[in-house]
């Protein structure tokens, strides 16, 4: 467990670098566009000058790579081209809109993704089945910038029952930040009615994250139950006149979900990615609508930041999942 | 022996006889197949999808609505007789925008898929085949750029080479390969070890001989159902794109930037978006269904009850 620990500790640099190469050569394609467009149409060619001098963006580009980590490694992201605020605070605050999605997104998942593939593997080939079936690749199927859009109008413009777009109504006093987790901050503070808002604004946007986790963990779970349902130990149990029930509970779930759990993290990766076109739509606050703005307006020094820190999230959160998997199950640890 | 192998019927029956057992799986394959329902929905949204994608620009009401026509007196019909799904703020016909770019989906979803399958299976040949170095660097740099969850990185990049179709085309297309290039490598990891690898090795076969002759075949099929699933995937990507902006440009018709239009006239046109993207769900849907159903089929462990 040690040795493993310390092999996956040591990829983490390499990775990391990697990481950092992919989205500097990205961001660093068309250097002479974003300033320009920062700048203005009516920018003269000087002011122009002294931006890319201000930004390095004159020097040769492996200088200019190892500026930035060297920025990085005392925790210095730069600052937006647009709108001169330094990265790192600004990504720290947008990622705990986007974590708060995520999260309440994959509760989601789980409680509709479960069910379904308990259902779909204890009716197996029948109509239970199917509908989990047709569930589960509906949900992937679906364009969710679509569906988010249909939402919108159905519950906010239509039916008038949900607010659709930012993260908490602009007429009340905005929580105190204690997490940046506007759930956990209004339950921190003891204000109730706040949470009611914070809960009324997260709902649509939870719910179109959440078809994708619903998606995986339907077919992952489905998929181990229908495996466990083939071992041994399941004809030995029936042979024995337990009860259907019990046996579900106590034996097959048991079993089945552990892969499920240890999927929990990648999900959680795969959520994060769906946040990108759900924040855009919802103008929730998150990272992904930081990452798309700053996209649409070529501000590298943003793009390079959100990406980066994306990945960094994600192989840190992948690290977690791999030792959790280990330790829970022992036949991982010793083999 | 001369006379009969010239005979075209008796040669089919010699091909038939030496491949009698791939013909059987291939039929209890079919049957398979066609016992599942969904999956032969998905194979009928996809071949009709197909037939749009090919024919549509003939048939269309108003083709002059994709190249740039306006019609200003015209704008935000609700769906009626003449216009199906209404029009949107410059008097053009949704119906046809919404067919015409079914087949500019296609041929970027091929594209894209073209080259990530190109990338992927030639790194993953390589990577699986040869070890030692050179698959410790093709497999760091193909997780490194799985790390990347959903469209972060081709949206980067896109923005990065500027707008329109080729930008996306180009974006997505080296950002997909990785997925190829593990599925190939780990597939290298187990067919190598194979009888006949060792056979085709020892009467004499050359390195890429044996990758692209004799094991790359065998991952075919693994691949086949990959991309028939990546399908949608890739569509639904690039419509992603066009709806943030960067992807394909108006008046070229996508999905993707007529949802996106049609939020700025929302709820009164309603049509605008709706159409777009229901008609994109049901071809996205038809891949999947399609791509799930291949994927049962190739399951050793699926068994015909």
């Amino acid at each position: 467990m040690l040795r493993y620990l310390l092999n996956r500790l040591l990829w983490i640099p390499v990775v990391l670098i990697l990481l950092s190469l992919v989205t500097f050569v990205i961001s660093r394609l068309v250097p002479g566009d974003p300033v320009k467009l920062a700048a203005g149409p009516q920018a003269r060619p000087e002011q122009i000058e002294k931006m890319i001098e201000e930004f390095g963006l004159d020097r040769p580009l492996p200088e200019q790579y190892l500026r930035y980590m060297g920025g990085l490694l005392q925790g210095d992201w730069g600052y937006s081209i647009g709108n001169r605020r330094a990265v790192l605070p600004d990504l720290l605050t947008y990622f705990a809109a986007t974590l708060e999605l995520t999260v309440v997104a994959t509760v989601f998942g789980l409680l509709v993704g479960i069910p379904l593939a308990v259902v779909a593997a204890r009716w197996r080939d029948r109509w239970p089945d199917h509908l989990s079936r047709f569930v589960s690749i509906g949900a992937v199927s679906v364009p969710v910038f679509w569906i988010a859009i249909v939402l919108q109008l159905v519950f906010g413009q239509l039916l008038q029952w949900l607010p659709v777009s930012g993260r908490f109504d602009p007429r009340q006093s905005y929580p105190q930040s204690i997490t940046g987790i506007l759930l956990l901050d209004t339950l921190l503070a003891g204000n109730l009615s706040g949470f009611w808002t914070a809960s009324r604004y997260l709902l649509l946007p939870a719910l179109c994250q959440s078809l994708l986790v619903i998606a995986l963990i339907t077919r992952q779970l489905r998929g181990d139950l229908l495996d466990m349902l083939r071992k041994d130990f399941v004809m030995v149990a029936r042979a024995n006149g337990i009860q259907e029930r019990i046996l579900w509970s106590r034996y097959l779930m048991k079993n089945a979900m552990i892969a499920t759990v240890s999927m929990l993290g990648f999900l959680i990766g795969f959520a994060l990615g769906g946040s990108v076109l759900i924040e855009f739509v919802f103008d929730w606050p998150g990272i992904g609508q930081y990452a798309t703005k700053a996209a649409l307006l070529l501000d590298f020094q943003v793009i390079m930041g959100s990406t980066l820190f994306i990945g960094v999230v994600v192989v840190v959160v992948n690290l977690f999942t791999d030792l959790a998997y280990r330790l829970v199950d022992p036949r991982i640890r010793f083999s | 022996m001369a006379s009969s192998v010239s005979n075209p019927s008796s040669r089919l029956a010699r091909w038939r006889e030496d491949h009698a057992s791939q013909l059987s799986d291939l039929r209890r394959g079919l049957f398979r197949f066609a016992r599942n329902r969904l999956s032969l929905l998905g194979l009928w949204i996809v071949v009709a999808m197909l037939a749009v994608a090919v024919t549509g620009s003939t048939w269309v009401p108003f083709p002059g609505d994709t190249l740039g026509d306006v019609h200003m007196d015209n704008r935000l019909q609700p769906p009626n007789a003449t216009h199906w799904f209404g029009t949107d703020d410059a008097g053009r016909d949704v119906f046809t925008r919404v067919i015409v770019a079914t087949r500019t989906s296609f041929q970027v979803g091929l594209i894209i898929l073209g080259v990530a399958i190109s990338i992927g299976v030639t790194l993953g040949a390589v990577a699986g085949y040869v070890g030692g170095t050179p698959n410790q660097i093709i497999m760091r740099l193909t997780d490194v750029m799985l790390t990347f969850p959903g469209i972060f990185l081709p949206m980067a990049l896109a923005a990065a080479l500027g707008r329109g179709m080729v930008p996306a085309m180009l974006a997505l297309s080296v950002t997909w390969w990785p997925g190829y290039c593990r599925l190939v490598e780990a597939q290298m990891l187990k067919v190598r070890e194979e009888d006949f690898v060792a056979g085709a090795r020892a009467i004499g076969a050359s390195r890429w001989r044996v990758i692209f002759r004799h094991i790359l075949p065998n991952t075919l099929t693994a691949i086949v159902v990959k991309a028939s699933m990546d399908f949608g995937f890739a569509v639904l990507a690039l419509a992603s794109l066009g709806f943030i902006g960067i992807g394909i440009q108006p008046p070229e018709p996508d999905w993707g930037s007529m949802i996106a239009l049609g939020r700025r006239f929302m709820p009164g046109a309603w049509w605008i978006s709706t159409f777009p993207g229901l008609f994109m769900f049901v071809m996205v849907l038809g891949f999947n269904l399609l791509g799930d159903g291949l994927r049962d089929l190739l399951d050793p462990n699926a068994t015909v009850k």
